[in-house]
């Protein structure tokens, strides 16, 4: 009888508690998703800021449009016989023309709230100076023109990295003060280099020394029309930067892993675990990785975002066009619709991002509850 | 004082811990040796200064220990002068310079005499004549004598206030040596082919005559060598020992100051968010999540392409941006757990200040924690520093090693094989991040407790 009663219990509190998740969820949910919207909003205001240098850049363009302006008509054969008078006419008015064009008519802090509002809406617009290879000005365009080269390089590097450190690290937790694990310990430290140093050497020793790989870029010139030897040419090209972005940042990966699954392996449960009599498989699926995936998944996730931004230095040196090196070509041109393109889709992509894991926490870890106490 | 001599005990335990702090106490003594011998306003004079500063040095001449890679054996630069009190930036030869009087003026004999032991032809021969008259120009004739006692014309030719005669574009001496490029035709061995130079003692003849009585000549011969001094040269003579030597002060000066700087505004902040709590906390969290979206490689390159290109600008916005980092919230975690002390609360019912019991009791506690993540940001800000001046966005007068490797980039210095013009700059940054990053993955295992002897 006592059984009964203790189920019956059990099954109401139960569906009160699911209730009480429900809204729990639902508000958590709302006010995580409005403070990530606040903090995107501001970051990607700041950008746009800093992109203008407070409205600086627009007195470059105005600047630079008078030049170029005045220039050519006054060089212009057809406007020869027109007087001084009518000429500076036809340059104001070719400015007012060309500034409104740009928006350059209106006053900075209006500008900077309607590219606000364009950037939140993913409304980009067109770029002032720079064109996609296919000759278009939109950004949008010029921006996934580059993603997949970027994707491709970056994607599979990291990609490689993060497996091969996981797993690599997981092995030399087992044979914790083996050779290799002492090895991997002493190198840890030569990731204190970025990937594009790493390319110096490479590019040193490959191509200029040995030169059985290219220097740089992404296909040869001219490319290749056949699909499998363009597929080839293309490997080719991203051994160099491939193995830089790999090389740099493989040793203090391990060895970070390593050390986190280690201090995971000393938990009294693993201990326990071993008592009992488990097998080390095991054990490692159970005990070790269960507990840590959340700190995998973060990980993992952020490597996956993190490919938004590629890597402005390695994409220069290889020459790669890729998305790190328009953002700097962008800089370089004052292209600030470029840049606040580039920095709100990777703020938006890390707002999702950071919201999804929160949950995939809680799906991963049954201790932790969305919304719950901290 | 007691706890330094543990610590140092602790350290004496990883090899790694060793060289690191041997290696940094080198570059700081060749960082403090190279800003007492070149002071600032000179490093930056030399390094700024163009062909007049430069001119006897070789283009893009490899350093003296490029000779132990090769067989042969390169030839340096060669001075020869017979001016007196000139300061030449090369060690010089004095040339032997003879007096004959003559009505209204008087025969002058130069005579220049320097071995070549080489292997390889030089890379340049230049003599820089001048001539001392009021009305009329003393007259030169330059011959040249090979050790097999061959006697060659060079030029005959009025020496005016200055004259640079540049044996490469002399066409009439070309011609004469059958059409080889001088620095080839006057050094080879007649009977060789492909030419090799022929070793011995060679001898340069200026007869000169002037026309007034105090009119004078002096010529200073250079023969620009392969090799020069233990860094080589770039594509525009610089002497590359000066910006290696002060590249070291700069890149520690950055790189301690920004780690320094990010380490202690992190702390201080983080513990006055925490002991203040209520909004200056939730504050600092949010700026801290409004800076994770800012992308802080794109926002040094633009200021650097739109404000200034300054040092000192580039630092204060690198230790801005990365005070509001993931630092913050482990710091704060661990103020979170010090702040339930009961020495805290002990503090705080005697009435200690806020202030006081944030830099006396709180930040105290965590400095121990501290250190190591100070030693082991030193490298990625030193390499930021370096990465920064690759993009051509490096101080615009300060000589750096990743302004090295910016000009040797750009000028193709690995297509045209001049190796050691990057190999350098890059094994010096390369020397100094182990350096600290193993310094401090010691002093991370010996003041985290959980990773001892992990």
């Amino acid at each position: 009888m006592a059984e009964t009663t203790l189920s019956s219990n059990i099954q109401a509190y139960q569906k009160k508690t699911a209730a009480n998740t429900l809204t729990r969820l639902l508000r958590y949910s709302a006010v995580r998703l409005v403070t990530l919207f606040v903090t995107v909003v501001v970051g990607v205001y700041l950008t746009i800021l800093i992109a203008n240098m407070g409205g600086y850049v627009d007195e470059i363009l105005r600047g630079e449009i008078r030049e170029r302006i005045s220039v050519s008509i006054s060089q212009n054969p057809a406007y020869r016989d027109y007087t001084v008078e009518q000429r500076n006419q036809l340059i104001q008015a070719e400015i007012a023309q060309e500034e409104e064009r740009l928006g350059l008519n209106q006053p900075f802090l209006i500008r900077s709230l309607s590219f606000l509002r364009n950037a939140l809406t993913l409304n980009f617009g067109r770029a002032l100076n720079m064109t996609s290879d296919s000759g278009s000005r939109q950004v949008s365009l010029i921006l996934l023109e580059r993603l997949p080269s970027t994707l491709v390089l970056f994607g599979t590097s990291n990609l490689l990295l993060f497996f091969i450190s996981v797993f690599l690290a997981l092995a030399l937790s087992r044979h914790y003060g083996s050779w290799a694990d002492k090895i991997i310990v002493a190198l840890s430290p030569t990731s204190a280099a970025p990937p594009w140093f790493y390319g110096i050497f490479l590019i040193l020793i490959f191509a200029a020394w040995l030169r059985v790989l290219p220097f740089g870029g992404m296909v040869s010139a001219p490319p290749p029309t056949n699909r499998l030897e363009y597929a080839l040419d293309l490997l080719v090209h991203m051994i160099l930067p491939a193995s830089a972005l790999f090389l740099s940042s493989i040793f203090l990966s391990i060895y970070n892993w390593r050390t986190f699954f280690l201090i995971y392996s000393s938990e009294d449960y693993v201990e326990m675990a071993k008592a009992k009599g488990l097998t080390a498989r095991d054990i490692e699926r159970r005990y070790i990785l269960r507990p840590t995936l959340p700190t995998i998944v973060t990980s993992f996730a952020l490597l996956l975002i993190g490919l938004w931004t590629g890597a402005i230095i390695t994409e220069t040196i290889f020459n790669w066009p890729g998305l790190g090196r328009t953002l700097y070509r962008a800089i370089g041109l004052y292209d600030t619709p470029v840049i606040v393109a580039s920095t709100i889709i990777f703020a938006y992509l890390l707002a999702i991002t950071v919201f999804v894991l929160d949950f995939i926490y809680a799906l991963l870890d049954p201790r932790v509850k969305v919304g719950g106490a901290q | 004082m007691n706890s330094v001599r543990n610590l140092f005990r602790d350290l004496l335990h990883y090899p790694s811990a060793i060289l690191g702090l041997v290696i940094i106490a080198i570059l700081v003594a060749v960082g403090v040796y190279a800003v007492v011998t070149i002071p600032y306003a000179e490093a930056i004079r030399l390094w700024r200064g163009g062909e007049d500063v430069w001119y006897q040095n070789p283009k893009n001449a490899a350093p003296a220990w490029f000779n132990y890679f090769t067989t042969k054996d390169l030839p340096s630069t060669i001075l020869i002068t017979s001016r007196q009190e000139e300061e030449t930036i090369l060690s010089k030869i004095q040339a032997e310079k003879v007096y004959k009087p003559r009505e209204n003026g008087q025969d002058i004999t130069i005579t220049y005499t320097f071995e070549y032991p080489y292997d390889e032809f030089p890379k340049d021969l230049i003599f820089y004549l001048y001539g001392k008259f009021d009305q009329k120009a003393p007259f030169a004739a330059i011959r040249w004598y090979t050790p097999d006692g061959r006697e060659i014309r060079i030029t005959d030719t009025a020496v005016q206030t200055r004259l640079t005669y540049r044996f490469l574009q002399d066409e009439k001496l070309k011609r004469r040596l059958k059409g080889v490029s001088p620095e080839i035709g006057l050094l080879a061995d007649p009977n060789s082919d492909p030419p090799v130079p022929l070793k011995g003692t060679y001898k340069i003849v200026i007869e000169a005559t002037t026309f007034e009585p105090n009119s004078d000549l002096d010529g200073e011969f250079v023969l620009h060598g392969q090799l020069h001094g233990w860094a080589g040269t770039d594509h525009l003579r610089r002497d590359l020992s000066l910006p290696l030597l002060w590249g070291i002060p700069v890149a520690l000066a950055f790189g301690l100051l920004a780690s320094l700087g990010t380490g202690t505004l992190t702390m201080i902040i983080a513990a006055i968010g925490v002991w203040f709590g209520g909004w200056v906390d939730e504050l600092i969290q949010r700026i801290t999540e409004v800076n994770l979206v800012l992308p802080f490689l794109p926002i040094l390159i633009m200021l650097g392409t739109l404000y200034s290109r300054s040092i000192w600008v580039i630092l204060g916005a690198t230790i801005l941006l990365n005070i509001f980092t993931g630092g913050i919230k482990s710091y704060r975690a661990i103020f979170l757990q010090i702040k339930e002390s009961t020495y805290i609360e002990a503090a705080r019912a005697y009435g200690a200040s806020d202030s006081r019991i944030i830099f006396l009791y709180l930040v105290p506690r965590i400095i121990p924690l501290l250190i190591p993540g100070l030693v082991s940001g030193i490298p990625s800000f030193v390499f930021l520093e370096a990465s920064l001046a690759v993009l051509g966005l490096g101080d615009p007068v300060l000589p750096t090693w990743g302004k090295i490797i910016n000009d040797a980039q750009f000028n193709g210095a690995l297509y045209e094989g001049y190796y050691y013009w990057i190999l350098q700059p890059a094994v010096l940054l390369m020397i100094t991040g182990l350096a600290f990053a193993s310094l401090g993955f010691s002093l991370d295992r010996i003041f985290n407790p959980r990773l001892r002897g992990l």
